[in-house]
């Protein structure tokens, strides 16, 4: 028999709720980027599960675009953390308080 | 139900020793063939033209003291190498290695002879799969707590990022022919039309070029360049973790030959022969082996012949130079499937 | 059989997901997160969305982990200090989400029934690439061109000036 949507729903709301605990509490950049990156899969499992459950692939078409756009996100990202370390030799994002550098 | 079950471990048999005899093969060839190009003789001491000469060296590294450095990151030490090789074996799943057309083993059709036939998604499980390698080398890299494994890590990630993408390119030329992601779809395509590495011969060049530095081989093996880096990323291991890496690089050569005959060069197809059943598939796969051997060889021609790239120069040669060309091959593959030339 | 495959699926892809989030040491987070991944492409493939399952191998694990494993080591992350400011608001904020998505779930299960899922159409891959490039045209222009941007934003970002 098959999963019911439902199981797949409440995985990615805990998977999303992992992951935005993750961006509120952690001080290390990396670690940041890393728990939007696990919401965003979190949002991307409950695409792919409502696509199955009306039967249409508009839900995949979605996560496809979403993979575009964390793989974009990441690049940025990535790329201001490398500037910001080259500046002051940190990525603990508490540190970031100067706004002009 | 059993038949299938019986069918399926018959095959992983089949590519699980195919792959285990490939290795110490292609150790001998790699030996004799250097020793060849540079008008040497090599190891003829050990059986006949030294043919056992790679078993004696599996003894030697069975036996030799297994060396874990005092600060090295226990945990990742030891799994960097068991992702090495257990990625180089899973992707071969998906490669149809013979034609299998009205053949039956136990009451199960052999239809396109590979271990998973219906995943319809093959090229991408192979492409997913294989940039998992990558986190061996890193690991290992990383783990070890050493400059020279680190500096070999990272270039390797690098490396293996910006090739992975003209390689993509090059093969989405190909599918785009096709009009299919199954492998076995791709090798009937070129037996009814034409290998495809006479229309699409500038994504053949890119995407052999690519399987070059995704293999870390000379002349891009800068993750390893023992002139500079000792060993690179596998300075700190020894005994039988060593060999796990020395394998998974062999047996990722012999899977990245598999990829070229069966993406480019009909893969186990021979224009002119249509044997069907069992004839058919004996003389289907000893094409396939034959073909394979080929790239095998090329290969280890390339290592003795080519001096390595400096760091610089191969991502000027990944991101300018191949990655054009593949773009250019996925146009011309475009505009030649609208005009019905393809 | 399915099941339990999904059920041990989904404790891996949680346990591993905790780990990605809390544990100190930079690399083990996104090796962590790669198991995590993992486990959301076996749900694909659960769901029938094979080429998900095969993207998301391919563009996560494939590509966006090794990057940020590229940049782990190139900044030598150090582990981050245990001592900090402390952050009671987020604190709050995250245990209140979590207990919101829990309590959500359990509801979510008691109250809907679980409606049989209607069977998603053939030929997934073709049938995607129709969607992609008929309705979803001018969508996926503009991913295109976010990427484009995306990558000549990071040049800029990282650039040394001469």
């Amino acid at each position: 028999m098959a999963i019911p949507t439902t199981h797949f729903v409440i995985l990615a709301a805990l998977l999303f709720a992992v992951g935005s605990g993750g961006v509120l509490l952690r001080r290390s950049g990396i670690s940041i980027l890393l728990g939007v990156e696990l919401m965003l899969n979190a949002a991307n499992l409950t695409f792919a599960a409502f696509a199955r459950q009306h039967g249409q692939l508009d839900g995949q078409v979605f996560v496809f675009f979403v993979m575009a756009v964390a793989a974009a996100e990441v690049a940025v990202g990535l790329a201001l953390l490398v500037a910001i370390y080259r500046k002051q030799q940190s990525i603990d994002v508490d540190r970031l308080n100067i706004m002009r550098w | 139900m059993w038949g299938e079950v019986a069918v399926t471990a018959l095959k992983l048999l089949v590519v699980a020793v195919g792959m285990l005899t490939a290795v110490p093969v292609m150790v001998w060839v790699e030996r004799r063939g250097a020793a060849f190009i540079q008008d040497r003789i090599g190891p003829n001491r050990v059986g006949p033209l030294g043919l056992f000469q790679p078993i004696i060296d599996a003894v030697k590294l069975f036996f030799k003291e297994d060396v874990t450095p005092a600060a090295v990151n226990r945990g990742l030490y030891f799994l960097a190498p068991m992702i090495a090789i257990g990625v180089a074996l899973v992707t071969w799943i998906v490669i149809p290695f013979g034609a299998g057309h009205d053949v039956t083993l136990f009451g199960v059709p052999l239809d396109g002879v590979m271990v998973a036939p219906d995943l319809n998604v093959g090229v991408l499980y192979l492409l997913a799969l294989s940039s998992l390698g990558v986190y061996g080398i890193v690991l290992a890299g990383w783990s070890s707590n050493n400059k020279y494994s680190l500096l070999g890590g990272l270039r390797s990630s690098a490396q293996l990022i910006s090739y992975e993408l003209s390689m993509t390119v090059a093969v989405l030329g190909v599918l785009m022919a096709t009009g299919s992601l199954h492998l076995g779809d791709v090798v009937s395509y070129q037996q009814q039309h034409v290998w495809n590495a006479v229309p699409q011969f500038v994504g053949f060049v890119v995407f052999i070029t690519a399987a070059f530095a995704e293999t870390n081989r000379l002349p891009f093996d800068l993750a390893e360049a023992e002139t500079e880096l000792v060993a690179g990323y596998h300075v700190e291991y020894s005994s039988m973790k060593f060999a796990a890496f020395f394998m998974s690089e062999y047996i990722n050569m012999v899977t990245a030959s598999a990829l070229i005959v069966t993406l480019f060069f009909g893969g186990w197809s021979l224009p002119g022969v249509n044997l069907t059943g069992w004839p058919g598939l004996l003389v289907s796969v000893a094409v396939f082996v034959a073909k394979v051997s080929f790239f095998l060889w090329l290969f280890v021609w390339v290592r003795w012949s080519l001096p390595r790239f400096r760091y610089d120069q191969l991502m000027t040669l990944g991101w300018k130079g191949l990655l054009p060309l593949a773009t250019l091959n996925l146009i011309w593959v475009a505009v030649a499937m609208t005009m019905g030339w393809l | 059989m399915e099941l339990i495959v999904f059920y041990a699926t989904a404790a891996i892809a949680l346990v591993s997901a905790l780990v990605a989030v809390s544990h100190r040491n930079p690399i083990v987070n996104v090796l962590a997160l790669v198991v995590t991944f993992f486990c959301v492409a076996v749900c694909y493939a659960l769901l029938g969305a094979s080429f998900l399952a095969a993207a998301q191998i391919l563009v996560y694990a494939g590509a966006i982990l090794v990057l940020f494993l590229f940049v782990v080591m190139l900044l030598n992350a150090p582990e981050e200090q245990a001592a900090g400011e402390p952050r009671p608001v987020q604190g709050v904020a995250g245990f209140a989400l979590t207990a919101v998505a829990a309590i959500g779930g359990v509801l979510l299960l008691a109250a809907v029934p679980s409606a049989e899922p209607a069977s998603p159409p053939d030929g997934h891959v073709v049938a995607l690439g129709r969607l992609l490039v008929g309705p979803y045209l001018f969508a996926f222009e503009l991913i295109s061109v976010l990427l484009l941007a995306a990558l000549v934003g990071a040049l800029v970002l990282v650039k040394r000036k001469h």
